[in-house]
């Protein structure tokens, strides 16, 4: 399960870090790995998978904010202990850092190189939990000022959706202190959903998918117990006795086709009462991942159009519909579709006052695209284009056109109705009370409608 | 490392003006040695990090080491670890130098600082300067007794680093012992894991040559240390959990208590959220259960679950790990994942690498049950704007057709595929029209129909005008405008750049002829002059051929070019079941991702831990084995090692990517067969030998060889050495030198035929004449066989690969020999002793 060498790239190519621990790959790896993943195939649209082998070299890759976090090795090791270890390499550093992005990582690179020495010893994973570290790692990370940050995982977008929540605590770093000296006592727990639905050309659900986490981030000094109680009409696991649960046909009680668990998770009371107790370690990691197949109500209901409208015209209406509550506010949704090939033109025409709403028509590859700042629940919006071809086609327009997917993040909403009852920190005095928060999201994975 | 273009932020890079930035720093660095100023430590921190950047981007700064060692005298740890760092990179190219920094790091290894003996430790243990190792002895003899955990797994961790630069010390130190004991009682759970993977890889490499070694390695597989590990397993962080799961795979329980047992205890690893975890348990519970059948599809059950929850919660990189394996299990046991086909539906925004391994699952899932649903959602796919993706799409689709066996409704969709009218949908549509019909013929009319109205002129990719060509010839009876579209393209001959559309040119208009003589025949001679002056060779000797066979008689090149149609009953692309189990074997390893046993893409030192597979593995997977057939049991390894070879060539015949061959027969043998017949028209006695009446392959072979370079008189004198033996790895590496000095085709009996239910058969009868087995492998129709026999009295090896298929009755021997002007007589006798295969 070695590994021989561990570096980040930039997007350019540079090396970031480098950290041969076994000297068994020949120099040049870097070069050799990024002009194999910048020029994988003629064809531009495949990219270089995570994993592969030049000379008996094996290179693993995650892309991580536009960073290749690469590991090699000559050995036949697990390839998912190597991906696995390279994302827990990325989350331990941007526990660190608050911000991950090339810029906090060049400012910190010594601090990093500290990590790496810690992580791995002669190729072998020695630790990757931050709170082991913490005792190991003695640089002050150099923190980047919140403002230069861009939203680049899920937390982030809460600092968009509600006002209350504190939009720099997700970017804190671990260690670093607050400028007043004192650390603020808060754990975030967030239910982050994403959903993959397909809609047939006729509407109705092809398939459906809820992939979630309940993702934590403890702030919490002295490392206290906590017990986070579920639904307690949750049931897991529906694939072998579906024939007899007659209750996922009813639509009462969350039904999860499976799911596992943070290391740190017990589970001693979990059949009995839905509670997960765990006394969370320092930094961001998922208490628990699960997928649920059950029916759902899809957020957003797609209508589309595409109509011949004369010999070199066609006319295209997407309508959408958002089908949650009113209180509940979509952002940032766009709207994709791939018009025939031989479009030449494309104008738009938006519905009256409609505002933040953008559309474009992308040449290139042929995409119309519209873009909504938000959507309040039980609105409708429709977006009507005429496109112009440059030749006449034959056949049926519908072929050429489509499927019109979705993306969209929808705060405080969350559609498997999974829910977290209530956080419970093992108290230390009556005077403390630190801050929880419990914050719901929804968002589009793979959101396609045909057409 | 030549330094990357750096950003504007990092003002170092080019080496001309970096290299006064190193003079500068080394001077700086010089000035703050021996100063004790206040504020010293932050200066120097500024430097050290100037100097680690550089390392990092590939600048040189070795000439500052001394400066950098002078420097380390500090109480400031983040300096030291600095300059730790720094040491660790360049000591190896400054051995003189090190020597410099050895008095420091055995300082720091006696502080009282835990933390700096760690870190000194680990520093010193990795310089990896040979003439230096006799300064590690106390340091890590110390540090393995620690009373600080940290200090102690450095130490062990360590103990390997001095093993890798020199095993005798290491060795006579006694250090193995000393971790074992350490790995039994020591109470940090990450002392004992790095015990294990230290162990592990110095008995693995000692084993080679130390009895001692081999059973040492073997004990970590002792029954009580298993129980020991796994009874705790949760006292250890996830990588070292993996690290006991992999130890774990290779135990042999003792019954099956024993492996419910292990499976009870492993139960909840399945739940765990890291997918290494996961699928090294899955690993565990494959191959414990491996000989019980119900269990065994028990577990495949029982870890479907999880593995989906792993592809839809990680980054697309840890889905890809997944998927991967996923796809393994699917691909063993498709009817388990019968009804899950909806979880392998691509989504619009995953990375090519997913979708196209979720094709490839689509594809085997795809049964009696779900077809129709899933070809419905694969030909959403070939609408797609990927046009990678849509292509693959199509070739899924006609894969599922061939497997199936009512492909009425499936042949609808892909002949709608052509009414698409997209370039490259045409394109593998007529690909896979073309395979379909040379499988199921009885779908000729349907398809036929609507080909013929395909315009010939918007089909620009070879590989689809080569099938389009074909058809136009197989079918030619069957549309009516055949002969004028093979005239159209024959008068273009000059511009059709692809070798392998001339090729099928020149056949289609031969059999197109025959069927259509008075329409075809204007035709045929402009494209046999064209032929005959084409300069590829292939085309050239291929056209001389069709001339000279039908200036002999027409009749005899009709059965050659023409014969009648016959079903393919199973294309050659697929991967043995060796190979398939191999890869099985490995599971939770790259060769999965690969899809390649590991020897293909490692060297054996890197096998890492299949080492052990290899020798315990191998003979409790396959439990018949006989006494007599040892040899080919033993060095099933190597068998497979060599059985690849061929394994790929097989592949690049497949169906997705047809190359040269010719489908004029309809054997998987075709490209040979038509090789032979281009050798045969190159021969200057072809006419006197075709004069025969009976004109079958077996005569053009004779023929061939007739011409075969360096004619010998052929006695068939050559006795072989009947107790001839050679190490299965010799052979190995001289099947890889040799040339083929020899490669022909012979008809097996059919009482050999009948004979060989079992490979082991006709290893047996060979060897009665002194010929034997090396390797086998294969199951009814393919076998295949590697022979060895050595010359009497001379040691002149003769190495041979024989493939029978016993469906067609035909034996291909390919013959690699010493002395290559006797490969001719041993082929004689080879032949013979096949002859008497099955006889009383």
């Amino acid at each position: 399960m070695m590994i021989s060498q561990f570096f980040v790239l930039s997007q350019r190519g540079d090396n970031i870090v480098f950290r041969d621990y076994r000297a068994e790959v020949p120099k040049g790896s870097t070069e050799t790995f990024f002009r194999k993943v910048k020029f994988w195939k003629e064809d531009a649209n495949a990219e270089a998978p995570p994993i592969f082998n030049v000379d008996g070299v094996n290179y693993f890759h995650v892309k991580v904010v536009g960073l290749y976090f690469v590991a090699t090795t000559r050995v036949n090791v697990s390839p998912s202990l190597v991906l696995e270890l390279l994302q827990r390499i990325a989350r331990v550093i941007k526990d660190y850092l608050g911000v991950l992005n090339e810029d906090s990582f060049r400012k910190n690179f010594v601090l990093v190189y500290e990590l790496l020495d810690e992580v791995i010893d002669f190729g072998y994973v020695q630790t990757t939990s931050t709170e082991v570290l913490k005792s190991y790692v003695f640089n002050e990370p150099i923190v980047i000022a919140p403002a230069r940050l861009q939203p680049i995982d899920p937390a982030a977008i809460f600092t968009q959706g509600a006002k209350r929540m504190p939009g720099t605590a997700v970017t804190k770093s671990v260690v670093a202190n607050d400028p007043s000296g004192r650390r603020r006592e808060e754990i975030f727990v967030d239910i982050i959903e994403k959903i993959s639905v397909t809609f047939s050309s006729s509407g109705y659900i092809l398939t459906s998918e809820i992939d979630g986490t309940i993702q934590m981030k403890s702030y919490l000094s002295g490392n206290p117990e906590i017990r986070i109680a579920l639904n307690e009409d949750l049931n897991i696991g529906r694939g072998g006795r579906s024939v007899y649960d007659y209750r996922s046909s009813s639509g009462s009680g969350v039904i999860l086709d499976d799911c596992n668990f943070h290391e740190s998770v017990r589970l001693d009371s979990f059949d009995s009462d839905r509670t997960l107790s765990l006394v969370p370690p320092d930094g961001e990691f998922p208490v628990m991942n699960y997928r649920m197949t059950q029916e759902f109500k899809p957020p957003f209901h797609v209508n589309t159009l595409i109509e011949e409208a004369g010999r070199l015209k066609a006319e295209v209406i997407i309508k959408i519909r958002a089908e949650f509550p009113s209180d509940i506010i979509a952002n940032t949704i766009t709207v994709q579709m791939p018009l025939p090939n031989f479009t030449s033109r494309a104008s738009f025409e938006l519905e009256p006052g409609a505002a933040g709403q953008k559309s474009d028509f992308k040449e290139t590859n042929k995409m119309l695209e519209w873009s909504l700042k938000k959507i309040v629940g039980g609105a409708e919006h429709t977006l009507r284009a005429k496109l112009t071809f440059s030749q006449e086609f034959h056949g049926n327009i519908t072929k050429e056109a489509g499927p019109v997917s979705m993306t969209f993040t929808i705060p405080m909403y969350n559609v498997s109705k999974l829910q977290v009852k209530y956080l419970q920190i093992a108290k230390k005095s009556s005077s403390y009370n630190p801050y929880r928060w419990v914050r719901y999201v929804t968002q589009a994975n793979s959101y396609v409608a045909r057409i | 490392m030549p330094p990357p273009a750096a950003s504007s932020r990092y003002p170092s890079p080019s080496q001309p003006s970096g290299k006064s930035e190193v003079t500068d720093l080394k001077s700086q660095l010089r000035q703050l040695a021996g100063s004790r100023a206040p504020g010293v430590d932050d200066s120097k921190r500024d430097l050290f990090k100037k100097v680690i950047s550089y390392m990092t981007i590939g600048i040189d700064v070795s000439s500052v080491f001394g400066e950098m060692v002078m420097c380390s005298a500090t109480s400031d740890i983040v300096l030291k670890k600095m300059c730790y760092l720094y040491v660790g990179n360049y000591a190896k190219g400054n051995p003189d130098l090190s020597l410099l920094t050895i008095n420091f790091l055995q300082r720091d290894c006696k502080d009282e600082d835990p933390m700096i003996r760690g870190l000194a430790l680990r520093s010193l243990c990795s310089l990896r300067v040979p003439n230096l190792v006799e300064y590690l002895l106390g340091p890590l003899g110390s540090g393995l007794k620690d009373n600080n955990s940290y200090v102690r797994t450095i130490a062990v961790t360590g103990v390997l680093k001095l093993y890798h630069i020199s095993a005798s010390t290491c060795i006579d130190a006694e250090f193995p012992a000393t971790l074992k004991s350490l790995m039994l009682h020591d109470s940090d759970a990450q002392v004992v894991a790095n015990c294990l993977a230290a162990l592990q890889e110095i008995w693995s490499l000692e084993a080679s040559h130390s009895e001692e070694a081999c059973r040492e390695k073997e004990s970590l597989l002792s029954k009580p240390l298993i129980y020991y590990f796994l009874n705790r397993i949760k006292e250890f962080n996830e990588w070292a959990q993996c690290l006991i799961l992999e130890l774990a795979v290779k135990y042999v329980p003792s019954d099956s208590n024993d492996i419910f047992d292990i499976m009870n205890l492993l139960e909840d690893r399945l739940q765990h959220a890291n997918g290494a975890v996961v699928l090294a348990t899955v690993k565990v519970f494959l191959q414990l259960t491996l000989s019980m059948t119900d269990v065994h599809q028990q577990v495949y059950e029982r870890i479907k679950s999880p593995l989906l929850t792993l592809v839809s919660s990680g980054s697309p990189e840890q889905s890809y790990a997944i998927l991967s394996h996923l796809h393994l299990l699917v691909v063993r046991a498709p009817f388990i994942f019968a009804s899950d086909y909806k979880h392998f539906y691509c989504q619009y925004n995953e990375p090519s690498y997913v979708k196209k391994l979720k094709l490839e699952m689509l594809t085997a899932i795809a049964n009696e049950s779900n077809t129709y649903e899933i070809v419905t959602e694969l030909c959403e796919y070939a609408a797609n704007v990927d046009i990678e993706i849509a292509r693959e799409s199509i070739r899924a689709v006609g894969k599922i057709a061939l497997q199936q066996y009512d492909v009425n409704a499936i042949v609808d969709r892909l002949l709608q595929f052509l009414e698409m009218e997209k370039d490259y949908v045409t394109a593998e549509t007529l690909v896979l029209v073309k395979d379909l019909l040379r499988k199921h013929p009885q779908w000729s009319h349907d398809c036929i129909s609507v080909v013929g109205g395909i315009s010939s002129k918007n089909i620009q990719e070879p590989k689809a005008k080569a099938a389009l060509i074909w058809m136009l010839g197989e079918y030619a009876q069957d549309m009516s405008d055949a002969p004028y579209i093979l005239e159209n393209l024959i008068e273009n001959w000059e511009e059709e750049h692809s070798a392998e559309v001339r090729l099928h040119l020149l056949t289609a208009a031969m059999k197109c002829f025959f069927k259509r003589a008075p329409e075809t025949q204007k035709a045929l001679g402009i494209a046999l002059a064209a032929g005959i002056a084409d300069f590829h060779q292939d085309v050239h000797d291929r056209a001389l051929f069709y001339y000279r066979v039908l200036q002999y008689d027409v009749h005899v090149a009709e059965r050659v070019v023409s014969p009648p149609q016959q079903a393919v009953s199973a294309f050659a692309d697929t991967q043995s079941s060796e190979i398939k189990d191999r890869i099985f074997d490995e599971f939770n390893s790259l060769s999965v991702i690969y899809q390649k046993p590991s020897y293909i893409f490692t060297d054996k030192e890197h096998r890492g831990p299949f080492e052990f597979s290899d020798e315990l593995g191998s003979t409790s997977i396959t439990p018949e084995v006989s006494s007599d057939i040892v040899p080919a049991q033993q060095f099933e390894a190597n068998d497979k090692d060599l059985l690849l070879s061929t394994d790929e060539k097989d592949d690049n015949k497949g169906l997705s990517s047809n190359n040269g061959s010719a489908y004029t027969a309809p054997y998987e043998s075709s490209n040979i067969s038509s090789q032979m017949q281009e050798l045969a028209i190159s021969g200057p006695a072809a006419s006197a030998t075709t004069t025969q009446s009976s004109f079958d392959f077996d005569d053009l072979l004779g023929l061939g060889l007739s011409t075969a370079p360096a004619p010998t008189p052929s006695p068939p004198l050559l006795k072989l050495n009947a107790r001839a033996a050679l190490d299965p790895r010799a052979f190995q590496q001289k099947w890889r030198q040799l040339p083929i000095s020899l490669s022909q085709e012979y008809s097996v009996n059919p009482q050999g035929i009948a004979a060989l239910t079992v490979p082991q058969s006709l290893i047996k009868h060979m060897q009665s004449h002194s010929i034997h087995c090396i390797a086998s492998g294969g199951q009814s129709p393919n076998f295949k066989f590697f022979f060895f026999a050595q010359k009497e009295a001379e040691p002149l090896d003769y190495l041979t690969e024989c493939i029978i298929n016993s469906s067609s009755a035909k034996a291909q021997i390919k013959v690699k020999a010493d002395e290559q002007s006797t490969s001719q007589a041993f082929a004689t006798v080879f032949e013979t002793a096949l002859s008497k295969f099955g006889m009383p």
